[in-house]
């Protein structure tokens, strides 16, 4: 999966900037302190739309200076009123200047069709809230993980690192940024994956 | 060290305990005191406040419209309960969560009696968790004052 260009610099650790969406002032509190506390930049927004008019989606070219600070990740809740996080994940899916950010869902309910929806419709995964510290660490590698697989590896030259949309053949056996981030103890039930096609 | 701090510190310590064992906190509380450092030594009141705030706004709401007798839109006092759900979920107010999983069951079955009481004890509920977080922060002030550091409570 592309990540876009994750930053402008090579280090090891690019800082991810991430635009959180939540309606909920309490929740926007605790996902923006997650996020820093993992090194990321965070911009909150309070709505689908908010979110839009950031990106510079809703066709108002106001906030230019702002879209300066790429964004990495967009982390969405579920139900907001207005535009929801699936109607917001569709129309970021729909853009071509930013259908390759990736975008999380949370939600308060396990629903899986729900999940399903939002899988279908390309989010990178679906957090169960409440959003733990767990939650976002690996999140975040994910995230990173993807990133330089797009960049080309340096300390792993096998073949499927060679930067590819899909990768068909998953060779668990090779190197460590090849695999999924999800460790069969990793016991992590506030997320809820599934197997899609996109990236790994 | 101290044989105040010492005490001040064992009280913080059962207090601490006692809440979870009651049931007025749950792990999502353990994680917000992860984010919690020197740094941002205030994290975790702050974010109850704003909790607390959210409690103040959303009972609001739901006494409001519970208040429309005979045309009360249940969908709208549901509305503001999922959203208080929601909040509590996130700061580990595990009695007020639990309550609201309730509540919204009666909105859904727009049983107005059994509304007005989720109502009334939601109140009580989250006003009684404001007094026993407002004690356990005092111990923490205690401490530091006394020139100790706030003992890390495992809770298991």
């Amino acid at each position: 999966m592309a990540v876009g260009d994750l930053s402008s610099s090579s280090s090891s650790s690019p800082e991810l900037h991430v635009l959180a969406v939540d309606d909920s002032f309490v929740d926007r509190k605790v996902i923006e302190r997650l996020l820093r506390i993992s090194a990321c930049k965070v911009t909150t927004v309070e709505s689908g739309t908010r979110a839009l008019q950031y990106l510079g989606l809703d066709g108002d070219k106001g906030s230019c200076d702002l879209k300066d600070l790429k964004v990495n990740l967009i982390v969405t809740d579920y139900s907001m009123p207005g535009l929801t996080g699936y109607e917001l994940l569709k129309k970021i899916k729909e853009s071509s200047a930013f259908r390759e950010i990736p975008v999380v869902i949370m939600s308060s309910e396990n629903i899986q069709p729900r999940i399903e929806q939002c899988m279908t419709e390309g989010a990178e995964d679906f957090l169960l809230k409440p959003v733990k510290l767990a939650d976002v660490k690996r999140l975040k590698e994910l995230i990173m993980r993807s990133g330089e697989a797009e960049e080309g590896r340096i300390k792993n030259p096998s073949p499927n690192t060679i930067i590819q949309d899909d990768i068909d053949s998953s060779s668990p056996s090779s190197s460590s940024s090849s695999s999924s981030s999800y460790h069969d103890d990793d016991d992590t039930p506030s997320s809820k994956r599934m197997k899609s096609s996109v990236h790994d | 060290m101290d044989a105040l701090v010492a005490q001040l510190q064992m009280q913080f310590r059962d207090y601490t305990i006692s809440l979870y064992q009651q049931g007025f906190l749950d792990d999502q509380f353990t994680e917000l005191k992860k984010l919690q450092d020197d740094a941002s030594p205030d994290f975790v009141a702050e974010v109850l406040s704003l909790f607390f705030e959210d409690c103040v706004k959303l009972i609001g709401n739901m006494a409001r419209a519970l208040d429309q007798k005979g045309t009360v839109d249940f969908n709208q006092v549901g509305a503001s309960v999922h959203q208080l759900k929601g909040s509590s979920s996130s700061v580990g107010a595990k009695r007020v969560k639990g309550l609201c999983v309730s509540f919204k069951e009666f909105c859904e079955a727009k049983n107005y009696e059994g509304c007005v009481r989720c109502l009334q004890q939601v109140d009580i509920e989250y006003k009684t968790l404001q007094t026993k977080l407002q004690d356990m922060f005092n111990l923490e002030k205690q401490i530091i004052e006394a020139g100790g550091r706030v003992p890390q409570v495992d809770i298991n």
